[in-house]
């Protein structure tokens, strides 16, 4: 009772200092922050970290992605050919499907479940700005994408030295294919990660990602074969900019030696390639602002 | 077995806010198409049916199906609500029935009206091409439903094993292995497109009695075990 006692003895109360200290190391700021979270994002691209359970997909994507440049380089050092029976540059095209399938099932889990669980406030509680958790996010579904398309090429690169096949040449195909799939790595993450930061379930995310990029490349396809179909061969070229395959198709044909998948090879010039190449610039940056748009409330 | 509430929340949780924007752009893209097609080449019965089976039953409607289908139960056992529902004292096997109705019928709306509006912009339904896609689609969209739903309370990675299916084994499996092709939901449901459409236009690798017997077979079995399934369901933790 006698504590409660107002006006009593105040100068007998004093708070001890019991020796609390502030921390005054070295802080390891903002780049840490946000390597730590590339590196994190990256190794959970592939599911490492994370449960066996989750391990299984993304490693059997990539094993479809490996497995026929294995084969192509098995048959062509038995064969001894003097080349290899596809071009670099056509292998991830030929294999985007799996690419597809890759992405709808590893951008969601990225960023899909930080929403949908409200762990982005944490994300920013700390020294880290949206810019930096975006293009940790964007940088590390970019990486992973680029070591599914790029291993194989590697592969088959690899291969193709060994089947002693000529150096330049090889060099110079990969080289070429090596950009594409960059460029490509770069254009799907971002346009996976838009989709994928639009919903916090992450089953819409999966359905959504891969029926753009289903959808889209399916109609082009359709269209251009239609348009082939009716002789109007000089069309064919301008519906090409309408789906992200086709997109990367033709700027690889137009810039980078590359034979294009289009019907009867009607693909686009250096002159509409530069436009080509612009939509893909476009959309690259169109879906970093659309990121960056979306955090800038995201859970708050 | 029908139970009228869980059909609306399963409406609200397939239909609701922007989820149901992806089910319109791709009926939308094949009306699109068959303008574009129509505009362009004038009415052409072969084009016709390249169209409507080349996209809206080989794509289109297993997209959808996949959709529908996993969207109306996965969702809710990926999140844990699933527990509000299984608490209730409603029959499994009623919630699985219920849910199958709603996934069928938004395949059906989404996947079987639009091809028949496609099939009347290309051809005007010449030799019963639109009529027999649409009953294609009208079937597939059942079969599928119930797969895929039975896919959502199996896995948790149910749309991708779904896509696997519908884009990998039917789409281009089934185009290298034909064999393959017989066991594919898509040659079943063309099984009777082809008994209405005109002679030689659509194709099907299956005979009629057998795609009949197969789709039924794959609905029940599908709709028994996803109730099965959701009887023993166990609530993992997040990965």
């Amino acid at each position: 009772m006698s504590t409660q006692t107002p006006g009593a003895a105040p100068e007998t109360t004093r708070i001890h200092n019991i020796g609390y200290r502030d921390y005054d190391g070295r802080r390891l700021g903002r780049a840490y922050v946000r390597r730590s979270l590339y590196v994190q994002s990256l190794r959970g691209a592939y599911g490492l970290g994370r449960s066996a359970k989750s391990k299984v997909l993304p490693m059997i994507l990539l094993g479809l992605m490996v497995l026929p440049a294995v084969i192509v380089v098995a048959v062509a050092v038995a064969t001894k050919a003097t080349k290899l029976p596809l071009e670099y540059t056509a292998y991830a095209l030929m294999l985007q499907p799996v690419i597809g399938l890759y992405l709808a099932s590893q951008a969601p889990q990225s960023v899909s479940r930080d929403l949908r669980f409200k762990t982005v406030p944490l994300y920013f509680s700390r020294p880290l700005e949206r810019v930096d958790y975006v293009l940790a996010k964007y940088g590390a579904m970019a990486s992973a994408l680029l070591i599914v398309t790029a291993l194989p090429l590697v592969i088959l690169y690899a291969g193709a030295l060994l089947a002693e096949m000529d150096f330049a040449d090889q060099t110079a195909g990969v080289a070429q294919a090596l950009v594409s799939v960059a460029l490509m790595s770069v254009l799907f993450a971002g346009i996976g990660l838009v989709l994928a930061a639009l919903t916090p379930r992450r089953g819409f995310g999966v359905a959504a990602i891969i029926g753009t990029l289903t959808i889209s490349s399916v109609a082009v396809t359709i269209v251009q074969a239609i348009a082939w179909e009716t002789d109007s061969t000089d069309v064919i070229k301008w519906f090409g900019l309408f789906s992200p395959s086709t997109l990367i198709d033709g700027v690889q044909t137009a810039f980078l030696g590359a034979t294009s998948g289009f019907p009867a090879e009607a693909g686009p010039d250096a002159g509409v390639g530069v436009l080509y190449l612009l939509v893909v610039l476009a959309l690259i940056a169109g879906s970093y602002g659309i990121l960056m748009r979306r955090y800038r409330k995201a859970g708050l | 077995m029908y139970n009228p509430t869980v059909a609306r929340l399963t409406y609200r949780a397939v239909l609701g806010r922007r989820r149901a924007a992806i089910l319109f752009i791709l009926p939308a893209l094949l009306l699109a198409i068959s303008v574009a097609v129509r505009s362009f080449n004038g009415v052409d019965d072969q084009i016709a049916a390249n169209v409507l089976g080349g996209f809206a039953i080989a794509a289109m409607v297993p997209l959808i199906g996949v959709i529908a289908g996993t969207g109306s139960i996965a969702p809710e056992i990926d999140d844990g609500s699933i527990v509000y529902l299984l608490s209730k004292p409603v029959k499994r096997s009623s919630i699985i029935f219920t849910k199958l109705i709603v996934a069928i019928a938004v395949t059906m709306v989404f996947s079987a009206v639009p091809t028949l509006i496609a099939g009347y912009i290309l051809n005007g339904n010449g030799q019963q091409i639109a009529i027999a896609y649409t009953v294609a689609a009208l079937v597939a969209s059942i079969a599928y439903s119930a797969l895929f739903l039975l896919l959502g309370t199996v896995s948790r990675n149910a749309v991708v094993i779904g896509l696997i299916y519908a884009l990998g084994w039917e789409a281009f499996f089934g185009t290298l292995v034909p064999g393959a092709r017989t066991l594919s939901v898509q040659q079943w449901a063309l099984a009777l497109a082809e008994d209405i459409g005109g002679e030689g236009l659509i194709g099907s690798d299956v005979g009629l009695p057998v795609a009949v017997v197969l789709l039924s077979v794959v609905t029940v079995a599908a709709t028994w075990y996803a109730g099965q399934k959701l009887r023993v369901l166990k609530l993992a933790g997040e990965e």
